[in-house]
């Protein structure tokens, strides 16, 4: 882990002006900013740790939880919300059994919401692993769940 | 010597050195604009927007945060202006909204005649100002606290809200608190800030526990001189 870390802070030859762009990569390399990780960090760069938190919590770009293999972002923005995005949301809640926001407690899933991605007329809109799905229904969540190993139960398509 | 500007707060004609903040200008000059992020040995911050002032330059006025806004030739500057009562009787029921108790908070109310917030009050006592903040980083050079989050969900915090490896338990953030945020006490050999515990030390002379060891170690440190140089207390050095 500190050879990693060190061999990304050379990247950018040590410089405290890259912090994002570092911390993109660690966490990129080491899923999210854990403790630890982000303290190696503090000690390579000499930058203190409360900054580096403060940056952590500060962008959405970061997690300093744990995030899962699969990242599932479903626009709430005002355009897919008309198009019945709350009932989306709540089935997708329902089964991978989390909140929006979240992360599943196998680590298989996580789940957000964003405000607008910026192409309502596809709405609602759904973004799988950086992959968009427009128009999506319920059913259609269901079968890409599915596909990604999550088991759907008949009961719960519509 | 520095470069000097005139400019006029409300009508009173002021000279200035060029870079000084329409704030500081006004106090120099004695003229009262309510505050609470501002401190003379801080970078300007602008947070609380409670120093709203209005200022023309030519035809257009505007309103800008006086603490962050330095002085030009010609500018002229209203500080009580409607708009700018307006603004700031918003501003101080929003930051009601956050703590609707405090002394300092509740004096500014009355001065702008505000009796009650309009919204709803969550009580979070800290108005989010970030002297503490700003104050470790500058003036005590530890940076052992920081913001977390954003929007709605900003606090003051230590990294992964742990025990703060950096902090030297100065107190400085306690003291610098407009509204008394941070708790603070001291029990014989112990120093206690929000709830991490800092162990005091011992004047090897007279007995008395008179500072955080971990300040003396940073003395230490930032001077060269050895640690015993600290562990006696300044009446018995
Ligand atoms: S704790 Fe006090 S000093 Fe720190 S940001 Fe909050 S109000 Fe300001
Ligand atoms: S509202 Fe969903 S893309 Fe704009
Ligand atoms: S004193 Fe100017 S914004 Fe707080």
């Amino acid at each position: 882990m500190k050879a990693r870390i060190k061999e990304i802070i050379d990247k950018y030859d040590t410089d405290k002006g890259f912090l994002v762009p570092i911390l993109q990569d660690v966490q990129r390399e080491f899923n999210y900013l854990q403790r630890e990780v982000l303290h190696l960090v503090s000690a390579f760069l000499e930058v203190p740790i409360s900054q580096l938190y403060e940056l952590g919590t500060f962008y959405k770009a970061f997690s300093l939880e744990p995030r899962g293999r699969h990242e599932m972002k479903l626009c709430t923005g005002t355009a897919c919300h008309v198009r019945g995005v709350p009932l989306i949301k709540d089935n997708i809640g329902r089964i991978l059994q989390i909140q929006a926001g979240e992360t599943t407690p196998d680590l298989e899933f996580t789940f957000e919401t964003v405000n607008c991605l910026g192409a309502c007329a596809l709405g609602p809109i759904l973004v799988v692993d950086g992959e968009y799905h427009g128009n999506i229904s319920i059913s259609k969540t269901n079968k890409i769940l599915k596909k990604l190993g999550k088991k759907v139960k008949i009961d719960e398509e519509s | 010597m520095a470069e000097m500007v005139t400019l006029s707060i409300d009508g009173r004609e002021i000279n200035t050195p060029a870079g000084t903040t329409i704030l500081e200008a006004a106090k120099d000059a004695n003229i009262y604009i309510p505050n609470l992020c501002s401190n003379e040995e801080l970078t300007p911050y602008g947070s609380c927007r409670l120093c709203m002032v209005e200022i023309a330059q030519g035809k257009r006025a505007r309103l800008v945060a006086s603490c962050i806004y330095e002085v030009a030739d010609g500018l002229e500057v209203k500080t009580n202006a409607e708009r700018v009562l307006n603004v700031r009787k918003l501003v101080i029921e929003l930051l009601l909204a956050r703590n609707n108790k405090h002394p300092a908070l509740r004096k500014i109310a009355d001065e702008l005649g505000v009796e009650e917030t309009r919204f709803p009050v969550e009580q979070k006592g800290c108005i989010l100002c970030g002297q503490c903040v700003r104050t470790c980083r500058e003036v005590v050079g530890v940076s052992a606290i920081g913001f977390s989050g954003r929007g709605i969900t900003r606090k003051v915090a230590t990294p992964f809200l742990d025990f703060p490896p950096d902090c030297i338990a100065c107190g400085s953030c306690v003291y610098v608190c407009p509204v008394q945020f941070i708790p603070m006490k001291e029990e014989k050999d112990v120093r206690t800030i929000i709830n991490f515990d800092y162990p005091m030390q011992k004047c090897t002379k007279c007995g008395r526990y008179f500072a955080p060891i971990k300040q003396l170690e940073y003395f230490s440190k930032t001077t060269g001189l050895p640690l015993e140089h600290f562990e006696t207390c300044v009446d018995c050095r």
